[in-house]
C-alpha cells in the first residue's frame, strides 16, 4: 500500500512539478534581474517584429496544416480508397516516408531540391538560378511543411472514410448524386469528428513546429520567422531570456487554448 | 446512352492516374537526392543516376563528430526510452488499480500540459531550468526532459493497457504471498508487454529525431546527436561536404524507417493513430 501511495504520489508531484516549474521560472524570468514587471508583455505586445512572427505564424498553420494538409490528406485518402493493392502501397510509403524521416534529413534534402544551382526544382521547371528559399521563403517552407505532414491526415481520413457504409454512398450514386453531393451529404457527416480532430491536432503541431528553422533559420531578414524560430532567435541566440519567456507565455496560452478546445472535443465524444 | 458514360469513365480514369502521378512526384522528388547520392561516385545537388561507389561512405569515417553523434543519439533515445518505459508503468500501473477521486481529472490534465508544453512553446523556461539544475551540456539533462515530455502520453496508453488486464490475475498472485512489486514484475509486465514495446518505440523515434532539445541544451560538439551534428556539416564552413552529408542522412535514417516496418508489422497503425488521434 505505501509502494502504491508512492507510485500514485510521483505522477501527480510530476504534474505539478512541471506546472509550477513553468509557470514559475517564466514569471521569475520575465522579472529578474531587475523586476520590470508587466513591461516584457506590454514589449512583446507591440513589438513589430512579434507581429511580424505572429502573421507569418498564422498563415503557416493555415496553408500548410488547414488547407495543404487536411485537403491533399483527404483527397488522396478518398481517391486512393478503390485504387489497387500495390498502387495505394507506393503512394502511401511515400507519403509515410516523409514523415518519419528525421527532420535534420528532410530539411537538407528540400535545401538540395530548391538549391539556386542545379537543384532538382529549377532543373524541372527550367528556370536557373532561381533562389527560392530566398525569393518565396514563406511559400517554400508552407510547401514543405504540407510535403512533411500529409501523412497524418491520409491515415487518419483512410481510417475514417473505411467507417462509411458502403450501402450509403452506392445509394447515393444510384440517385445520380455529383462525387460533391455524396461528400458532403454521405461522407461528411460521418467524418466530421476525425475532421476536427485531424484538424486541431494538426494545428497544434504546425504552431509549435520548429523545423523551418532548418531550411530558412527565419531568413531572410525575418521574412520566414515563426514565434518558435522567433523566440528561439530572440531568448537563445541573442539572449534576451526575460523577454523570450514573455513572448513563451503568449504561445502557451495559445496552446492552451487550442488543447482545451481539443479535451472538450474528445470529452463530449467519448461520453 | 452507353457513349457519355465510357467517355466520362475514361476522363474520370485519366483525372485519377494523373492526380496520382503529380502526388508521387511531389512526395518522392525530394527524396530521390537520398537514395542516390550516397552511392554517386561525384555528389552534387542534383540527383543523378549515379556511378555505383561506396567510397563516399569513407567520409563518415573521417569526420571526427559524425559517428560519434549517431552514438549520442543512441546513448539519448536508450536512455529517455528505458526511463519513459519505467516511469510510465509504475505510475500507470498505481492509476490504474487504485480508484481516488479527480484520478481522470488528473490525466485529463496531465495530457492537457503534455500537449500545450511542446518543447518549442517551453524552449526558454526548460533552458534555464537546466541551466540552474546545472544540467547545461549534460546527457542526462535531455534525457530527464525528454522524457518530462513523453511521459504524460505514455501513461495515458499504458494506463489504456492495464485497464484491460483482469483482476483476478493479480489476486491470485497476491494469495500466494507476493509483494506488490513482485506482482508488477512478474504477473503485469508479462501482460502488457506489447503497451511497454508500444512506448519504447515510439520514445526511441521521438528522441532520434528531435533537433531542438540537445540544440539549446548541449554545447559540446562531442556530446551532440546526430540531428545536431548533422546541421553543422551544412550550415558551417563554406561549401558543404556532399559526400558526408548524403552518406550520414543514409545511415542516420535507417533506424527509423526499420523501426516504423517493424512496428507496423506487428501493430498496424496503432503505433501513431492511437497515440494521438
Amino acid at each position: 500500500m505505501a509502494l502504491i501511495a508512492v507510485f500514485l504520489v510521483f505522477p501527480a508531484v510530476w504534474t505539478l512539478y512541471l506546472g509550477i516549474t513553468d509557470y514559475r521560472l517564466t514569471g521569475r524570468a520575465a522579472k529578474a534581474p531587475r523586476t520590470v514587471g508587466l513591461a516584457n508583455y506590454t514589449d512583446a505586445l507591440t513589438d513589430p517584429r512579434f507581429h511580424n512572427a505572429l502573421v507569418l505564424t498564422l498563415l503557416f498553420v493555415f496553408g500548410s496544416a488547414i488547407v495543404g494538409q487536411t485537403v491533399l490528406g483527404f483527397t488522396l485518402a478518398w481517391t486512393l480508397r478503390s485504387a489497387r493493392g500495390w498502387l495505394r502501397g507506393v503512394v502511401e510509403t511515400l507519403v509515410l516516408l516523409a514523415w518519419i524521416l528525421p527532420s535534420s534529413v528532410v530539411a537538407f534534402l528540400w535545401i538540395a531540391f530548391l538549391a539556386r544551382d542545379g537543384g532538382t526544382l529549377n532543373l524541372l521547371l527550367g528556370t536557373p538560378g532561381t533562389a527560392w528559399l530566398v525569393d518565396h521563403p514563406m511559400a517554400s517552407i508552407i510547401v514543405f511543411n504540407t510535403w512533411r505532414g500529409t501523412a497524418f491526415s491520409l491515415l487518419l481520413f483512410g481510417a475514417a472514410l473505411g467507417a462509411v457504409p458502403p450501402s450509403q454512398l452506392e445509394t447515393a450514386r444510384l440517385a445520380g448524386a455529383s462525387v460533391l453531393a455524396q461528400l458532403r451529404d454521405v461522407v461528411f457527416p460521418h467524418i466530421r469528428g476525425h475532421l476536427l480532430t485531424n484538424t486541431l491536432l494538426i494545428t497544434l503541431w504546425t504552431f509549435n513546429d520548429f523545423t523551418p528553422y532548418l531550411i530558412t533559420a527565419g531568413g531572410p531578414n525575418q521574412r520566414s520567422e515563426t514565434l518558435p524560430v522567433y523566440i528561439y532567435n530572440v531568448a537563445i541566440y541573442d539572449g534576451q531570456l526575460g523577454f523570450g519567456s514573455a513572448i513563451s507565455l503568449i504561445m502557451l496560452l495559445i496552446n492552451l487554448v487550442i488543447a482545451l478546445f481539443y479535451l472538450r472535443l474528445l470529452r463530449e465524444r467519448r461520453s | 446512352m452507353n457513349g457519355p458514360w465510357t467517355v466520362r469513365r475514361a476522363l474520370g480514369r485519366i483525372g485519377f492516374y494523373t492526380f496520382v502521378a503529380v502526388v508521387t512526384a511531389f512526395f518522392a522528388l525530394p527524396m530521390l537526392w537520398l537514395a542516390a547520392t550516397p552511392f554517386d561516385a561525384t555528389p552534387g545537388l542534383t540527383p543523378s543516376v549515379p556511378d555505383l561507389t561506396l567510397k563516399n561512405f569513407r567520409a563518415l569515417r573521417n569526420n571526427p563528430y559524425a559517428l560519434g553523434s549517431l552514438w549520442n543519439s543512441v546513448l539519448l533515445a536508450a536512455g529517455t526510452a528505458a526511463l519513459a518505459v519505467l516511469c510510465g508503468a509504475l505510475a500507470a500501473y498505481s492509476l490504474s488499480r487504485v480508484r481516488i477521486p479527480g484520478r481522470d481529472a488528473l490525466l485529463y490534465l496531465l495530457l492537457l500540459l503534455s500537449s500545450i508544453v511542446t518543447g518549442t512553446a517551453a524552449m526558454v523556461p526548460l533552458f534555464l531550468l537546466i541551466f540552474q539544475l546545472n544540467l547545461i551540456d549534460s546527457r542526462t539533462g535531455v534525457v530527464l526532459v525528454l522524457t518530462g515530455g513523453l511521459l504524460p502520453a505514455a501513461i495515458f496508453i499504458l494506463k489504456d493497457f492495464m485497464d484491460g488486464m483482469p483482476k483476478s490475475y493479480e489476486e491470485s498472485a497476491r494469495v500466494f504471498g507476493a509483494s506488490p512489486l513482485r506482482i508488477l514484475r512478474d504477473v503485469v509486465v508479462p501482460v502488457v508487454r506489447p503497451g511497454l514495446a508500444t512506448i519504447a518505440v515510439w520514445a526511441v523515434v521521438n528522441v532520434w529525431g528531435n533537433f531542438l532539445i540537445p540544440f539549446i541544451l548541449l554545447l559540446d560538439p562531442d556530446k551532440q546527436p546526430a540531428a545536431v551534428v548533422m546541421r553543422t556539416f551544412y550550415t558551417e564552413g563554406g561549401a558543404p561536404n556532399l559526400a558526408l552529408i548524403s552518406t550520414f542522412s543514409l545511415v542516420y535514417s535507417i533506424p527509423v524507417v526499420v523501426m516504423y516496418l517493424f512496428v507496423n508489422r506487428r501493430y498496424g497503425f496503432r503505433f501513431y493513430g492511437g497515440i494521438k488521434g
